[in-house]
């Protein structure tokens, strides 16, 4: 494991923001074993558990605070001056802070989710969520470890880009989905796991390409900033 | 560099020098000139950055340390630009104001992390040695949330110097500080500087400067005030008048009388009471009370009015 990796690992879990990610993933497997123990009909809790509450809620807000967390949290407390008086070369500093934003993410949603997919459907709809959340999860790192350079309210960014375009206008301005992160998530899911409890109006190629060149975009956005990096002047 | 780092750091002498090279650099801020066309070259030895608060001594020094671009001019060390080049850490190590050290980790771990970072090719022995440097080998396994504000401190000075920099920039090094440690710190910059590295670090307060360098830059207002020898400045400082506000029984004869005074170079006599400018404070502050009880007046209140570093700096920028 890299020193960054290490540090990065170290400062998320470290921090009491951490546990802040653990109710989100509990109420989605409660929600999920509550509607199958009652009996009701998967067609009626799948979307709004699986869609409505794991790829629109959950995946987004969990990859918000882990993704904005790896460096916009060091960046606020200036721990982030250490890393970067070193001789790497900044993509060395990203890419490891974008697997642990990544990994972490993609951990906390998609054991939940592979769980209610099972209880909705199968374990087909189960592994085709944890495929397809891994992908989003990379996606809205790179998203959000960006927004934490560009911006010094990226949680705030991040929460309008969640609420408003995803949550907001993918609801009503059919448009708006082409460029949405969780209709990709959804494409992909559901050309693993064919099933009437996902639906998008996305292709899967559009979905597929849009992943990855947000991933890379924004990645190499990242490591841009991270080389003009400029220190707040305190002085008064 | 290699062979540099398998030495212990301070007591050897450096393999090659460095020098820092700031020409014609100013950053602004909108409309507000933080640092304005600074040209100062830093070699081997320890210099103090001087100046009051506000100076723009952090500004240029997150310049020097390229974690800020200059709005107009350049900064290289050894002819490379320190703006967005990684490479020059590998010469230059910086411990910056703000208190910022991930609490969570042992200063062991810590140092060890910045050696790794480094690429050293002995990390363990490179973090024990910088840990032993600046004396923390006590508390070196504790984690650094539990340690006090100059223990953090002597932390951060480990990691900086932990890949043995030819360059080390500090900022307010000795805030924080207790004396004992105030002197442990001043003795390990001066060790770095008598063995060829370039030191710089900055500090609002005269008499830090005074006993760690010889070399002095004065920044007031942005811009480079003074530079040179620490005691032709420290001259300058001490022969500059000194003005007192002065309340007496009868300052009209108060006056008279302390224009005979030597020491005194203008009285002026206002409503409230005498503004005397005097050229040596300890000379008339002792002749004061011999005066007044010669001519029966009583002295009332004595004040020094121009202590402000501010006044001492802006009288350097005059002289």
């Amino acid at each position: 494991m890299s020193t960054v990796t290490w540090i990065t690992a170290r400062g998320l879990f470290g921090r009491s923001r951490f546990l802040m990610l653990l109710p989100l993933p509990l109420v989605l497997i409660g929600l999920a074993v509550l509607c199958r123990s009652l009996g009701v009909d998967p067609g009626q809790w799948g979307p709004p558990v699986l869609v409505g509450l794991g790829l629109a809620v959950v995946l987004p807000v969990v990859a918000l605070i882990v993704g904005t967390g790896v460096l916009g949290a060091e960046i606020d407390d200036g721990t982030v001056v250490h890393i970067l008086t070193k001789p790497l070369p900044r993509w060395q500093i990203v890419l490891p802070k974008l697997a642990v934003a990544a990994g972490v993410s993609a951990v906390t949603v998609a054991v939940p989710l592979y769980v209610a997919g099972v209880l909705a459907d199968s374990v087909r709809l189960g592994l085709a969520l944890v495929a397809a959340s891994v992908a989003g999860a990379l996606a809205y790192s790179a998203l959000f470890l960006a927004l934490s350079l560009v911006s010094r309210r990226p949680v705030l960014l991040g929460l309008v880009y969640v609420l408003i375009w995803e949550g907001l206008l993918g609801r009503f301005v059919d448009g708006t989905k082409v460029l949405s992160v969780q209709q990709w998530v959804i494409a992909l899911a559901d050309r693993i796991a064919p099933t009437a409890l996902l639906g998008t109006t996305v292709s899967v190629p559009v979905a597929a390409v849009l992943t990855a060149l947000v991933t890379v975009g924004f990645t190499a956005l990242a490591v841009d900033r991270l080389r003009s990096f400029s220190v707040a002047g305190e002085t008064s | 560099m290699t062979a540099l780092h398998t030495q212990p750091a301070a007591d050897a002498p450096a393999a090659t020098t460095s020098t820092l090279d700031l020409a014609g650099v100013s950053r602004w801020y909108g409309n507000v000139v933080a640092v304005n066309d600074v040209t100062m070259r830093l070699g081997p030895g320890v210099t103090g950055l001087l100046g009051p608060n506000g100076a723009g001594k952090t500004t240029l020094l997150h310049m020097m340390a390229g974690f800020l671009a200059p709005s107009r001019g350049a900064v290289t060390l050894d002819g490379e630009p320190t703006w967005r080049n990684p490479g020059v850490y590998r010469r230059l190590g910086l411990v910056s104001e703000r208190e910022a050290v991930h609490t969570f980790l042992s200063a062991y771990e810590f140092v060890l992390a910045s050696a790794k970072l480094h690429r050293l090719p002995d990390p363990e022995a490179a973090a024990r040695r910088a840990i032993e440097l600046v004396e923390l080998e006590g508390a070196q396994g504790r984690r650094i949330g539990t340690y006090s504000k100059g223990m953090r401190q002597r932390t951060r000075v480990a990691a900086a110097l932990v890949h043995d920099p030819q360059v080390l920039l500090l900022d307010e090094p000795f805030n924080g500080m207790d004396p004992r440690q105030r002197l442990h710190m001043m003795a390990l910059l001066h060790r770095l500087g008598d063995a060829g590295r370039t030191i710089l670090f900055s500090s609002h307060i005269l008499e830090e400067v005074e006993q760690v360098s010889g070399t002095v830059q004065v920044m007031v207002a942005g811009r480079l005030a003074a530079s040179g020898d620490y005691r032709t400045i420290r001259r300058l400082m001490t022969n500059r008048p000194h003005v007192f506000a002065v309340r007496s029984t009868d300052d009209r004869a108060l006056a008279v009388a302390l224009m005979a005074e030597s020491s005194v170079s203008g009285v002026e006599l206002g409503r409230t009471g005498l503004t005397v400018k005097a050229g040596d404070y300890g000379a008339f502050t002792r002749a004061l009370p011999r005066i007044a009880l010669r001519h029966g007046i009583r002295v009332r209140q004595l004040l020094p009015e121009d202590e402000s570093l501010e006044s001492v700096f802006s009288y350097l920028v005059e002289a």
